[in-house]
């Protein structure tokens, strides 16, 4: 197996690495691939330095100069203001959105990944029948557009009343499920990959496979879980489709659709659409750079799903 | 608000301590069952309730959705085709389609150019400063893309008159251009490419990621031969690099394709749709939330399912080929 397949499995892929791990000639980059690679680094930094910049300058500056004026003073402290924080915070609910998002991405986290655990253990290490067909099935849904799920669901929730009573629960659920196949693929894989004999030695001592499940496959397990838990928390902190056709504007709106919402109302007052913005990243951004290997193999193992 | 945030630590705590008991209350109750029976049962209390999760809200919803296709706006009497004849001949739909069709060429391929471009240069740096330029291309991957729209609007922000606040009308109008809105700019559709590179800026490092691994991959002693038999760095790259990690080619272009195709988020904060740049997911967003037209809206969404049916035949073949040699 090689890290080629969609959705591999990072820590097989990893896995097999060493045999072809060649020693790193150091440094052998000419001054073509500096310039280029400094070049694209520029390109893809600045546009977020521009609203980092803005969010904390004063409205006036904001609306009437370029951002990178203000770094040719960058010391000169009247035009630093965190005012426009304060004002998108509170005058545009963005600090009821942001508890709004924390609500809606923790359930809809820990919910499928302990699911899927569940599953992905039965699909690795139990036999019965179904087993082979059931697992395709998870296979085939992983690229699945979601779109396809809203308007039943819609209609669902309705008839249900889920979307009056609690307009949360039915996100919880729609995440859990939506999340469900990638989390039971990505889990399956790498519980599979776990050693026989260790499983084997457990059965012999007399473990069930309910305690073998709970006491060595979960914690073995942990780089997995942690990739996937920071995929999925992050897919759904992020996502707006779900959150506009389930929860939509108001009481229960969340980051994403009230960001979405200030660009469409205040189109040029650009010291709040900057700190908007830049509110909406920070938990990521923090998730990026304290927990940054299992970021990147989370994400690049969740990125079919859509 | 503390109901709400009582709702959620709720939720929390049943995810935590009662989805858990869920599971061993049900082992037990098994347990209980004598013999053969038991051993049988005792997988599905495993898979079950996952499996129910995806029945519930992936399988029956998608073949309801086919079904509402062929039903009326409201979803309730029976139309036969005229849901399908009446997207299909819309005029605005087939500008729809064709942007669709200008994302699928280029988004993918750009975004793997960049991505191998950045592997394969950032192979030869020293492991730091390899590490600080992956870092930098994968970052945007943690941003929404209603934040990474946001942050691009800012670029092509635009003033009737006075100093340019946006990034690219400064540079359009320091080397004497004049300045522009420049989202709204349907002419030869260079709004729809505006559009587009927010989406390259947030894959690239996806592209990136999975390239360098394969990359790495690529025995050095090829790479030594090439360069024993006199080729240089250029022919190096295109004669043993690149067929050698071409499945993943495949593989990325493929995922960026299906991704692009359901991403609607980038269209809706952008423009709405307007200014000729409308895409179809987000087309699907209008017929269900603002015009309410759940036929149609199913129509669009069973077009996008017959898109993705092939990869996902192509997914279960390689999990089987996969399987066959484990």
């Amino acid at each position: 197996m090689t890290d080629t397949s969609v959705a591999a499995p990072p820590e097989r892929a990893e896995a097999a690495k060493p045999a072809a791990t060649r020693e790193k000639p150091p440094g052998r980059a000419g001054w073509f691939a500096r310039s280029a690679l400094l070049v694209l680094c520029v390109l893809w930094l600045i546009p977020t330095i521009g609203v980092l910049v803005s969010s904390f300058r004063a409205e006036d500056l904001v609306k009437t100069t370029g951002w990178w004026t203000a770094l040719a003073s960058p010391l000169d402290a009247a035009q630093w203001t965190l005012q426009n924080y304060g004002d998108v915070l509170l005058a545009e609910g963005m600090a009821n959105s942001f508890i709004n998002s924390l609500v809606v991405a923790i359930p809809a986290t820990i919910i499928p990944i302990l699911m899927a655990a569940f599953a992905a253990y039965a699909f690795a290490w139990m036999d019965f029948p179904g087993r082979y067909v059931f697992f395709v099935l998870i296979v085939g849904l992983l690229v699945v557009p979601l779109q396809v799920a809203f308007i039943p669901l819609l209609q669902l929730y309705g008839d249900l009343g889920i979307s009056r009573a609690n307009p949360f629960l039915g996100v919880w659920l729609a995440h859990a499920g939506f999340g469900m196949p990638l989390a039971v693929y990505i889990l399956r894989n790498y519980m599979g990959s776990l050693s026989r004999e260790i499983i084997e030695s457990a059965r012999v001592d007399g473990a069930g496979h309910m305690g073998i499940f709970w006491r060595l496959i979960i914690p073995l397990s942990t780089p997995a879980l942690a990739a996937y838990a920071i995929f999925q928390f992050l897919w759904v902190w992020n996502d707006l489709l779900v959150a506009l056709v389930f929860l939509g504007g108001g009481e229960n709106s969340v980051l994403t659709y009230q960001l979405s919402q200030l660009v469409g109302t205040r189109k040029t007052e650009w010291h709040l659409l900057t700190s908007g913005a830049f509110l909406t990243m920070i938990v990521p951004l923090i998730v990026f750079f304290s927990l940054q290997r299992y970021f990147v193999r989370g994400l690049t193992a969740g990125a079919v799903k859509g | 608000m503390i109901y709400k945030i009582l709702n959620a630590l709720i939720v929390v705590f049943v995810g935590v301590v009662g989805v858990p008991v869920l599971y061993f209350a049900l082992n037990a109750l098994v347990n209980r069952i004598p013999g053969r029976l038991r051993t049988w049962l005792r997988p599905y209390v495993f898979v079950g309730p996952a499996l129910a999760m995806v029945g519930v809200f992936l399988v029956y919803p998608a073949v309801h959705t086919v079904i509402l296709s062929f039903r009326d706006r409201f979803g309730q009497e029976w139309v036969g085709f005229s849901n399908y004849v009446d997207v299909a001949t819309d005029a605005s739909m087939r500008e729809v389609v064709f942007n669709n069709i200008l994302w699928i060429v280029f988004v993918p391929t750009l975004t793997v150019a960049i991505g191998l471009a950045v592997a394969v240069l950032a192979d030869r740096l020293k492991t730091t400063a390899e590490r600080v330029v992956k870092s930098v291309i994968f970052l945007p991957m943690a941003i929404s893309f209603v934040g990474a729209s946001t942050i691009w609007l800012f670029v092509y922000a635009y003033r009737p008159s006075g100093e340019q606040i946006g990034l690219l009308n400064a540079v359009w109008t320091l080397f004497g251009g004049e300045q522009q809105a420049w989202t709204q700019l349907s002419a030869g559709n260079l709004n729809d490419f505006l559009l587009m590179v927010i989406m390259i800026w947030l894959q690239a490092g996806f592209a990136m990621v999975l390239l360098s691994a394969a990359i790495k991959n690529v025995p050095v002693e090829t790479l030594e031969a090439a360069r024993i038999d006199g080729c240089n760095e250029w022919q190096i790259f295109w004669q043993v690099i690149v067929p050698q990690v071409r499945a993943t080619i495949l593989v990325v272009l493929t995922t960026v394709t299906i991704f692009v195709l359901k991403i609607f988020d980038v269209v809706y904060v952008m423009t709405g749709g307007n200014f000729r740049t409308d895409i179809v997911a987000n087309r699907f967003i209008t017929e269900l939330l603002s015009a309410r037209n759940f036929g149609a809206a199913a129509v669009i969404v069973v077009a996008l399912l017959m898109v993705t049916v092939p990869v996902m035949v192509l997914n279960i073949r390689r999990f089987r080929e996969e399987e066959a040699t484990r």
